[in-house]
């Protein structure tokens, strides 16, 4: 397998070369050369937040088409929480799972009801005392691959759990199993509200291989279910509680671990730097659990689905509304299977160098050279700031000459020096 | 190889801009490739020294060398100094003002916490004249 796979791409044609993208990426991952943005695998978190500002639509999300279905006699619909803020009116959730099967999925599996094991789950582990606090959630790939570039510090802290997508796969299919279904005939569906979560299915993040066999993007299901929608079609109740579907919006997971109120929650790319960098400083000393995710409000925020994110999470809290509390639950202690396989490694992308010494002599060639650059920030050179204008040069990626800015200086210089200075004209 | 020289200045009278150096220095170490345990016990040690000139010594000045096996950070100012330091060092131990307070800090844990994430820690202080610290981590 390739060393990385990415979700989010760039499509060239559409790329008009401006700098909206390379400021907004948390991870200083985008440049623009020659006239084009240009995505650094190894930086790259899937976040998405580059698709949310370009102008011209020339980032995009891969993923599936819906008829990969047709791949599986047996496909299983997974469906987040979020999704169900999708919808006008919805006042039960087996509404949607009818639209699904009348699209054509043979079952649909809700991940709220997996969401409500790991919330258990993270509740034991928590009462066991052996996880390094503040506890942070894994839930979000894209904060976990954030952590892995930029957060050093706080890689012990993330939560060592398979995401609720991953369990439900894995559980959706034991049930299709236990049903007679053979194994050849099952494929397991994300309807990702997200390119991070679609990554996830490529490139998992704590176990190595995903039970997701596809994603599919819920703004692309979402018109092929509006046709076939049907209010009064619901025969069963939802098979999760409240638990389960909080966590659909940012704050859900969190508040579903009851046993302690010593948490935080934090939503939005900005915002979660800012924590992260507090939190390596270790400036909430008791906190317990720390909940983020990438988008503004949660999964229902994602760059894929379709609902204003705000009135997504209105619509879900009435749904939630006379739901029990929770209805899935563990059998006694956490099962092994749903512990991660692997650490969490950090990835030295933001160091300068190969090895300290060599990051040294790097960092006093930065220096020099950050003192000769306007400051201005400007982005005209392809790169978001000065600073990581002059990191790219001292990585051999830049040269001086690309800095517009230093450049006009020169041209006026040799104009003055050669005799049409600008004020004689 | 030369060491690498920082200077910050805490302003006197901005509050909030507290905590600033030691952002700024956590982002330069992380491109130099040290421990992520060394950076963390860097920048909590220099964040408390920075909110400590903030609070009690209306700003004052901080020197940092960073050399490829340690980080020597020195915080200077011409603050009222500590009439008995050995209190001062005692955890719980404060005497912030109360509208500081009120923003969570002065909990009596920042000389403390300073000593414990600094490898070497070294104080001095002359009531009327000012205090200085200077803290050493290895990396």
């Amino acid at each position: 397998m390739a060393k990385f796979y990415h979700s989010v791409m760039l499509e060239k044609d559409k790329c008009k070369g401006c700098i909206n993208c390379i400021k907004r990426c948390p991870t200083e991952a985008i440049r623009v050369q020659d006239g084009k943005a240009r995505i650094m695998a190894e930086r790259c978190i899937d976040c998405g937040e580059c698709i949310r500002v370009c102008p011209y639509h020339a980032k995009k999300a891969i993923y599936n088409p819906l008829s990969v279905m047709e791949n599986y006699k047996y496909p299983i619909a997974l469906v987040e929480p979020s999704m169900y803020g999708q919808f006008n009116n919805l006042e039960e959730t087996d509404v949607v799972a009818a639209a699904l099967k009348e699209i054509g999925f043979a079952a649909v599996y809700d991940i709220a009801r997996a969401a409500e094991l790991v919330s258990e789950a993270t509740r034991l582990l928590l009462a066991e005392g052996k996880l390094k606090k503040p506890v942070i959630s894994s839930a979000c790939p894209a904060i976990a691959r954030l952590i892995r570039v930029r957060f050093p510090g706080l890689i012990g802290n993330v939560l060592p759990l398979v995401p609720p997508m991953e369990l439900a796969a894995r559980l959706a299919k034991r049930q299709a199993l236990a049903q007679g279904v053979s194994a050849a005939d099952v494929g397991c569906i994300l309807l990702t509200p997200c390119p991070a979560k679609a990554t996830a299915q490529r490139m998992p993040i704590g176990y190595a291989h995903s039970e997701i066999d596809a994603a599919v993007a819920i703004k692309k299901i979402y018109p092929a279910m509006l046709g076939v929608m049907r209010a009064g079609t619901s025969s069963e109740l939802a098979q999760a509680g409240r638990i389960g579907f909080g966590w659909g919006e940012n704050g859900g997971e969190a508040a579903g671990l009851i046993s302690t109120d010593a948490y935080l929650a934090a939503d939005g790319m900005e915002n979660i730097v800012r924590v992260l960098e507090d939190l390596e400083d270790a400036k909430y000393q008791d906190l317990e659990f720390v909940e983020l995710s990438a988008c503004a409000g949660g999964c229902v925020g994602g760059v894929l689905q379709v609902e204003n994110p705000y009135i997504a999470k209105a619509k879900l809290k009435k749904l939630r509304r006379y739901m029990p509390v929770s209805l899935n639950h563990l059998q006694g202690a956490v099962p092994t299977a749903m512990m991660w396989e692997e650490n969490l490694e950090y990835a030295p992308v933001m160091e300068l160098g190969k090895t300290r010494q060599e990051s040294f002599e790097k960092y006093e060639e930065l220096e020099r050279i950050m003192h000769e650059l306007p400051e201005l920030d400007c982005g005209s050179c392809g790169a978001p700031t000065c600073a990581a204008f002059a990191e790219d040069i001292v990585r051999g990626n830049a040269e001086m000459n690309d800095c517009t800015v230093l450049m006009r200086d020169r041209m006026e210089a040799v104009l003055k020096a050669i005799g049409h200075d600008k004020k004689k004209d | 190889m030369a060491d690498i020289h920082l200077e910050y200045v805490v302003p006197e009278d901005d509050f909030t801009r507290a905590g600033e150096a030691s952002a700024d220095l956590k982002a330069r170490l992380k491109k130099l490739g040290l421990s992520s345990e060394a950076i963390r016990k860097v920048s909590i040690s220099l964040y408390e020294g920075e909110i400590n000139l903030a609070i009690h010594a209306k700003g004052g000045r901080i020197s940092v060398d960073v050399a490829p096996d340690n980080v020597h950070m020195c915080l200077r100012d011409d603050g009222p100094g500590i009439p008995d330091v050995a209190l001062a060092m005692r955890e719980g131990y404060s005497t912030a003002p109360d509208e500081v307070r009120s923003l969570g800090f002065g909990a009596g844990m920042g000389l403390p916490n300073m000593k414990k994430y600094a490898d070497e820690f070294e104080i001095e202080s002359t009531v009327g004249v000012g205090t200085t610290v200077c803290m050493r981590v290895f990396v």
